[in-house]
């Protein structure tokens, strides 16, 4: 594997970009690991990463039934953003914050990380009255947060409708500069290539069909596609699919998988310098570095498996970008596709141990997991090597379901996830 | 679109008339104060989020406003059959047959 810098770039550049050799190998299972995580998305394979980086971990193989990245890491909108309510959740997403500012230097891979700004408008006394709540309980949180009025609104994002006579009229917004974009494929293809230069197997287009266990409980390995495979511990982050893999092991989790959409446009120049979200007209929109703005909403409302989605979200989303934007409002749309996102009640991921040891699950982060790779990856390796969760993702427990302790974004944040 | 069969209204219709009500079947408890948390949790919060045929709740919100079942395959998307609430679950291996 080469590494990158301008002396390689330039010598493959004058060599006719012959001598770049594959950035991971795609390996085949052996019998037997120290971990095996299942699902090559983001948070498995940044999972994989941080236990080779950073624990000593090594004998380990990350296994996805299609291949790497390929699921909801290749489908989501790319947001990246942490101004959330509770300390649980604003710790959670803060200190992933941290690691995006300086994951393409970690990785030695560009994930094309911009934090072109956040900005969520305010439509109503009510919007005006939570987001300035958030803002107060981001910056107690140390999270980067701030308050502009509707003409600061249109100078940071001048597409925006702010008339007074609209039918949603912008009354504010609250404004996170750390946050932003990323290259979303960049961000799987860097850990993955990070994870196997420390020797860590990739195996795709390998679906595990069963947790195989112990006569004592405990984890033994996983059935798949290509036999069985031992393994001392198993991490599980298959997204849409938990319910279905950890079941095999006697696991319950509290999930709905509903399908999440998103759409882009055709490509035009730089008009949208930041990402503007809208609770109250419900959608959100960015423009990517081709130039095709890359446009999203909620979930399909039902349990759906179908990576397609509904056409009323479809037209409902784009009722509200033609409201917020009405300068847009005559644009075509190229695609659209939708992602199996894994939702909790709380709308809070789950993160750490379960009843069976050495099983380990990191799910439920719904419409909300891209923003939280680098940190979700990064506290999920630690739990898996240490046996015990970090700090930061010690709330977030599958045990909250039994004791109430629930991390309520959903109704208390009115966040847009 | 999804087309829903209301079986109260018996007509069908596009699904923007209808909402999603969750899992079906699920019995409140008879005696709330007996439950141990374990129970609550099963109760509340955990779902078999089925990857198949899925038995669940849907409401006629901008029609008769009331609470019906259905059986849909989460992966198609394609409804089996829709039943009144109270009604006892259809025997899913005669819906296939007659799907056929």
């Amino acid at each position: 594997m080469t590494r990158f810098n301008a002396f390689s770039l330039l010598k493959n550049a004058v060599t006719g970009h012959k001598g770049w050799t594959e950035q991971w190998p795609d390996s085949q299972p052996k019998a037997e690991y120290d971990v095996v995580v299942v699902g090559a998305g983001g948070h498995g394979l940044g999972a994989a990463y941080y236990l080779a980086a950073q624990h000593g971990i090594t004998n380990i193989a990350v296994i996805d039934k299609g291949w790497l990245g390929g699921g909801n890491t290749g489908r989501n909108t790319t947001i990246i953003r942490s101004n959330y309510l509770y300390d649980e959740s604003a710790r959670l997403f803060d200190h992933s914050v941290d690691l995006w500012q300086t994951l393409s230097q970690e990785l030695n891979y560009n994930v094309m990380y911009s934090n072109r700004g956040v900005l969520m408008l305010a439509h109503t006394v009510h919007d005006v009255q939570s987001f300035k709540r958030h803002v107060h309980a981001n910056r107690l949180n140390g999270v980067d947060n701030r308050w502009l009025t509707p003409q600061e609104c249109k100078e940071y994002c001048p597409p925006i409708n702010i008339s007074k006579t609209s039918r949603y009229p912008v009354m504010g917004g609250a404004l996170q500069e750390r946050a932003g974009t990323a290259r979303h494929d960049a961000v799987a293809w860097g850990y993955a290539r990070g994870a196997a230069a420390r020797g860590v197997d990739i195996i795709q287009n390998c679906a595990v069909t069963a947790i195989r266990r112990n006569p004592d409980g405990s984890v033994a390995g996983v059935d798949t596609e290509k036999g069985f495979i031992k393994a001392k511990k198993v991490a599980v982050s298959a997204s849409g699919h938990n319910t279905q893999v950890m079941a095999t092991a006697d696991v319950r989790l509290p999930l709905e998988s509903m399908p999440l959409q998103a759409l882009v446009s055709e490509p035009v120049k730089p008009i949208f310098p930041c990402v503007v979200m809208s609770n109250a007209v419900h959608a959100y929109c960015s423009q990517s570095d081709k130039g095709e703005l890359v446009i999203g909403s909620g979930t399909d409302q039902y349990v759906s498996y179908s990576q397609r989605g509904g056409l009323p979200l479809i037209e409902h989303t784009i009722a509200a970008i033609s409201e917020v934007f009405p300068i847009f409002n005559r644009m075509r749309m190229l695609r659209k596709w939708a992602g199996i996102t894994d939702n909790t009640p709380d709308r809070s991921p789950i993160i750490g141990k379960t009843p069976v040891k050495n099983l380990y699950v990191n799910c439920g982060w719904g419409t909300g997991g891209f923003k939280a790779t680098p940190g979700s990856a990064h506290v999920f390796a630690w739990t898996i090597a240490k046996d015990e969760p970090h700090p930061i993702n010690a709330p977030f427990t599958l045990d909250r379901f039994r004791t109430g302790r629930l991390i309520d974004e959903a109704a208390a944040a009115a966040v847009a996830h | 679109m999804l087309l829903i069969h209301c079986p109260y209204c018996d007509e069908t219709l596009p699904e923007v008339e209808f909402t999603y009500a969750g899992e079906a079947h699920i019995a409140r408890p008879e005696n709330p104060s007996e439950m141990s948390d374990d129970a609550w949790q099963q109760f509340l919060f955990m779902r078999d989020n089925v990857k198949g045929d899925h038995f669940e709740r849907w409401r006629h919100l901008h029609g008769c406003g009331r609470f019906f079942n259905a059986v849909r395959n989460t992966v198609t998307d394609k409804f089996l059959t829709t039943y009144k609430a109270g009604a006892p679950r259809p025997d899913l291996a005669a819906l296939k047959e007659g799907q056929k």
